[in-house]
């Protein structure tokens, strides 16, 4: 294919036509990859009170030696010492690990039910998943805390349901309970929708073949259908997992101040104590865990496309 | 037509036996999707060790009739009889048939090796004996090599004598092919064709096939059923479906035939010769030697194979023979066989095949060439449906 | 259809829990009370406070700019980048570049707005409403990116060709021909730009300076306070504005579809 393509006729006879790939490029690599630069160099420079609260960055081009010998470890030496910071981190892992796996347990039964609807009812399905996607994220994590506050709606339901007494108040709000309420109930699109192109995609003559050749139709489930969606499974998790680990609006919101999560965290270092290096570590760190589920995510969309 | 060989390995005709009891029995069998009726009112008897095809244009209801014997669909009227059984209500994985299905559906995520093995598995026999059986089936069809391999690294031919190696790995007392050989170019199909016969000759087992492909049915059948709009049009062995069709849609569909229609001019009786009639095909008076319900006035048709009408350029000498003149319209070359399109006078064109047993030079008829069309009163045949 | 009860069952569940969170807020933005709890009776008097509050309008108007201009221009560099993906097989760095595509999909908002804030402020770029389009634009393109993306993938090809074949050159055939058909693609790229834009919170934060609030920071200053019937309010208008554009769209999606399979209809009549 590649060859092809090279040589098709669109592709030869102007040079101006790497214009098509140089002008996104050099835009991704200055305002994407270059940051990323600048946040290792920052994390690893001493903390100023001046303004920006760094040291310089461009010293001028001197020796690398120089370079090397301002290198400072501090700020990864502190988070790494600090029990605070590791429990954030791991505390972050557990609610992302959780999370996508309540998603999955809600999300697969849901496009399982959506694949396997009438053809015409599909593309309805699929937009009444989409359009609460196209809602702000804010408002719909703003919705849930008139729904779980002690004295919110919630209460008000299960006390005239007889569920709860007159006195009582449902005890959700501000816990992680409710973190994981939100993170399910934002992030459902993102997992039902891989899920379901998965699934949708499958040929249902496999499950025919199956059930021909003595299969019961729960046994063929796990058999044909789960090993089959395994990509969709895979993509959806990797979706979810990656920004659930970095969230920072819905602890913030929905949870409570035991609910550690590494987001929160970097946001207070850099918008509460203003230190820059410090956050900066905090974002290289995170973004070291997240490397594993990128690069599974990215090799997953390669296939896919 | 000239290459099917038919099935002449055997004797073997059981429904010709008023005693035999039939392996599959179809009865009153209807089956509506909303308002379509894709199968009406069918009846069909199938015996063992038959292998028996049903044939007809999509849509005329043989892949919702093999469906419904595999368990896929419930018939809406009538039952199917397994053995004498009814099988109607038992779902499709505890039914004793398999089938092949015309994607192959192989499951893409196991090995050759695996997908033979998966109904075995579901039978829960001992490993050993699911690797013997494996094992067993991958030389049956050629494979061995192939096991570990995924379908995906797989050429179609490969693919599709996996899929029949996992629908014959249980031992199934029917086996069930949709389109089998449909996937496949010519020469390859022609080829598994053959094998197919000689392992269901092998094994002994019950065959039924659906195809669309009027050579693949007259190659591999014992018996073909001709299908219509959910109806059975004739079930017959495949000669007395290419010589003795019972019916314009019949010989029209399988292999090349001229119809002329006509009204009955005269029945046995007058004729005073046992099983004559003469028909007048709008102005062609043509004899036939045939037993016919018919009477006088009747409409119906007369069909004749192309290769049973005789070409020459001379006035035949014999007169009792049917005979019209024509010129030579258009002259096709197949090879094997040269078809003349002979238009007559009032511009009807009647087809005749003539093998080419001489060189291509020596050729005499051409184009424009007035000619003579013969044939045998016993050629033809009478067409009533 | 043995499941069938299953599914409907699981579905009804499933956009229950989606959609009355979203209904109940809408409902108490007409609520008279000031309890988010109890029903005072129907009233728009939040909607009037809304619409008097000077600093929420104005970060009304900002999001909207950003998101109009972000959305273009990051529609125009994700389209390129979906024909550097799709057109361009072999150049150097395209490992890179698809990287580069994909990582902002899933890159935690911390790390992609503190990292280019650190940018802005590494080359004293004074941080305000273009730092705020830069950003957006950067995140965006990447979603455009992969709409289009999947469009030119079953782009048939022939139809360039052709094209090509009749005399027209490659940078008209592009405008004449490509475009054309991949424009309900780029619109679609083009709104989900928009609204990512509209959204954003964490980004915006990080990289916005004085004089550039957006509705987001504004919303969510006023949310940490404690929810309040206004803030209902102006949600309900933003989600009554997502879903009229959103059933604008997919009605002239459908009549399109609807009109093409008439003219087929006809076309087919018209030749038999």
């Amino acid at each position: 294919m590649a060859s092809v393509s090279e040589t098709h006729p669109a592709n030869r006879s102007n040079p101006a036509r790497w214009l098509v790939v140089a002008v996104p490029y050099v835009w991704l690599l200055l305002f994407f990859a270059a940051p990323f630069l600048i946040i290792v160099k920052i994390s690893l420079s001493e903390t100023a009170i001046a303004l920006p609260p760094y040291t310089p960055l461009f010293k001028g081009f001197g020796a690398i030696g120089e370079f090397v010998s301002q290198l400072d470890f501090d700020n990864y030496l502190f988070l790494t010492g600090d029990p605070l910071y590791i429990e954030a981190y791991l505390s972050s892992l557990r609610i992302a690990v959780i999370s996508t796996f309540l998603l999955l347990l809600i999300g697969y039964p849901m496009a399982l039910a959506m694949a396997r609807a009438p053809t015409t009812l599909r593309p309805t399905l699929v937009m009444l998943v989409i359009l609460p996607f196209w809602t702000s994220f804010l408002i719909r994590v703003y919705a849930w805390i008139g729904i779980l506050k002690p004295d919110g709606l919630l209460t008000l339901l299960l006390q005239s349901l007889g569920l709860l007494g007159a006195d009582d108040q449902v005890q959700i709000f501000r816990t992680d309970y409710a973190v994981f309420i939100g993170i399910v109930y934002s992030y459902l699109p993102f997992m039902v929708l891989p899920l379901y192109s998965a699934l949708e995609k499958m040929d249902n003559t496999l499950l025919e073949a199956a059930s021909d050749l003595g299969c019961p139709p729960w046994k063929a489930f796990w058999k044909i259908t789960f090993p089959l969606s395994l990509p969709g499974v895979i993509a959806g998790s990797m979706i979810c997992f990656i920004p659930i680990t970095g969230e920072f609006v819905i602890p913030d919101l929905l949870g409570g101040a035991d609910t550690l999560m590494i987001g929160k965290t970097l946001w207070t270092e850099f918008f509460g104590n203003r230190d820059w290096p410090l956050a900066s570590a905090v974002a290289v760190i995170l973004l070291v865990m997240l490397v594993v589920p990128i690069v599974i995510f990215q090799n997953q969309q390669k296939k896919v496309a | 037509m000239a290459k099917s060989l038919g099935p002449v390995k055997r004797k073997f005709s059981p429904w010709t036996d008023p005693s035999a009891v039939p392996f599959i029995r179809f009865e009153n069998i209807t089956k509506r999707f909303g308002d379509f009726t894709a199968v009406d009112n069918l009846t069909l008897d199938i015996y063992e060790r038959e292998f028996f095809s049903l044939l007809g244009p999509s849509g005329c209801g043989k892949t919702t009739l093999m469906r419904m014997l595999a368990g896929f669909e419930e018939p809406t009227e009538g039952r199917i009889l397994l053995q004498g059984k009814d099988i109607s209500g038992v779902p499709p994985y505890r039914r004793p048939t398999n089938m092949m299905f015309q994607s192959y559906a192989l499951f893409p995520h196991m090995t050759v090796e695996k997908n033979i093995a998966f109904g075995l598995e579901q039978d829960n026999l001992p490993k050993g004996e699911i690797a013997t059986r494996v094992e067993e089936m991958l030389k049956l069809v050629k494979l061995e090599r192939f096991a570990k391999r995924k379908p995906n690294q797989l050429s179609g031919g490969q693919r599709q004598r996996v899929a029949l190696a996992r629908s014959l790995a249980k031992r199934p007392k029917v086996l069930l092919l949709d389109e089998p050989l449909g996937a496949l170019d010519k020469k390859l199909r022609e080829e598994t064709q053959f094998e197919l016969m000689d392992i269901q000759t092998e094994l002994g087992l019950t065959f039924l096939i659906v195809t669309h492909d009027q050579e693949e049915a007259m190659t591999v059948s014992d018996r073909i059923a001709v299908m219509d709009k959910g109806i059975i049009m004739q079930v017959a062995t495949p000669a007395e479906i290419y010589e003795a069709p019972n019916s314009r849609y019949v010989a029209d569909f399988i292999g090349d035939i001229n119809i002329l229609e006509g009204t009955i001019a005269a029945t046995a009786s007058a004729l005073g010769a046992p099983g004559a009639v003469r028909i007048d095909c709008d102005g062609i008076a043509v004899s036939v030697e045939q037993e016919c319900q018919a009477v006088k006035g009747d409409k119906v048709a007369f069909a004749i194979r192309p290769e049973k009408v005789r070409i020459s350029p001379d006035q035949p000498a014999d007169t009792s023979a049917n005979a019209v003149y024509g010129e030579v319209w258009d002259i096709g070359y197949l090879g094997d066989f040269s078809v003349f399109l002979v238009k007559l006078a009032d511009g009807r064109i009647v087809r005749a095949a003539q093998a080419n047993v001489s060189r291509l030079v020596d050729r005499p008829i051409t184009f424009g060439d007035m000619v003579w069309l013969t044939w045998p009163v016993d050629a033809g045949l009478v067409l009533t449906r | 259809m043995r499941s069938s009860r299953f599914d409907a069952t699981v579905l009804t569940l499933g956009f229950a829990f989606l959609y009355i969170p979203i209904i109940i807020l809408v409902v108490y933005s007409f609520n008279a009370s000031k309890l988010v709890t109890v029903w005072g009776g129907f009233s728009l008097q939040w909607y009037k406070t809304m619409w008097s509050n000077q600093g929420l309008m104005d970060a009304a108007w900002v999001t909207a700019r950003v998101g109009i201009i972000s959305a273009t221009i990051g529609t125009v560099l994700g389209t390129l980048a979906a024909l550097s993906l799709v057109r361009f097989v072999r150049f150097p760095g395209r490992t890179l570049f698809s990287g580069m595509i994909y990582a902002p999909l899933v890159m935690p908002e911390v790390i992609t707005g503190l990292s280019m804030l650190l940018l802005f402020v590494a080359v004293g770029i004074d941080r305000g409403f273009w730092t705020v389009i830069i950003a957006h634009t950067t995140f965006t393109m990447c979603y455009v990116a992969i709409v289009v993306q999947s469009r030119l993938l079953t782009f048939d090809r022939s139809l360039e060709e052709a094209a090509l074949d009749l005399g027209c050159p490659p940078v008209r055939t592009f405008f004449k021909i490509t475009l054309p058909l991949i424009f309900p693609a780029v619109i679609a790229g083009w709104m989900l730009a928009f609204t990512l834009s509209l959204d954003d919170l964490v980004i915006a934060s990080f990289t916005t300076g004085p004089g550039a609030t957006t509705l987001p920071i504004k919303i969510y200053s006023q949310v940490r306070l404690g929810v309040t019937p206004e803030i209902n309010a102006i949600c309900t208008i933003l989600i009554g504005l997502v879903t009229i554009g959103v059933i604008i769209a997919s009605i002239s999606t459908k009549r399109t579809e609807m009109r093409r399979i008439r003219d087929e209809h006809a076309a087919l009549r018209g030749t038999t």
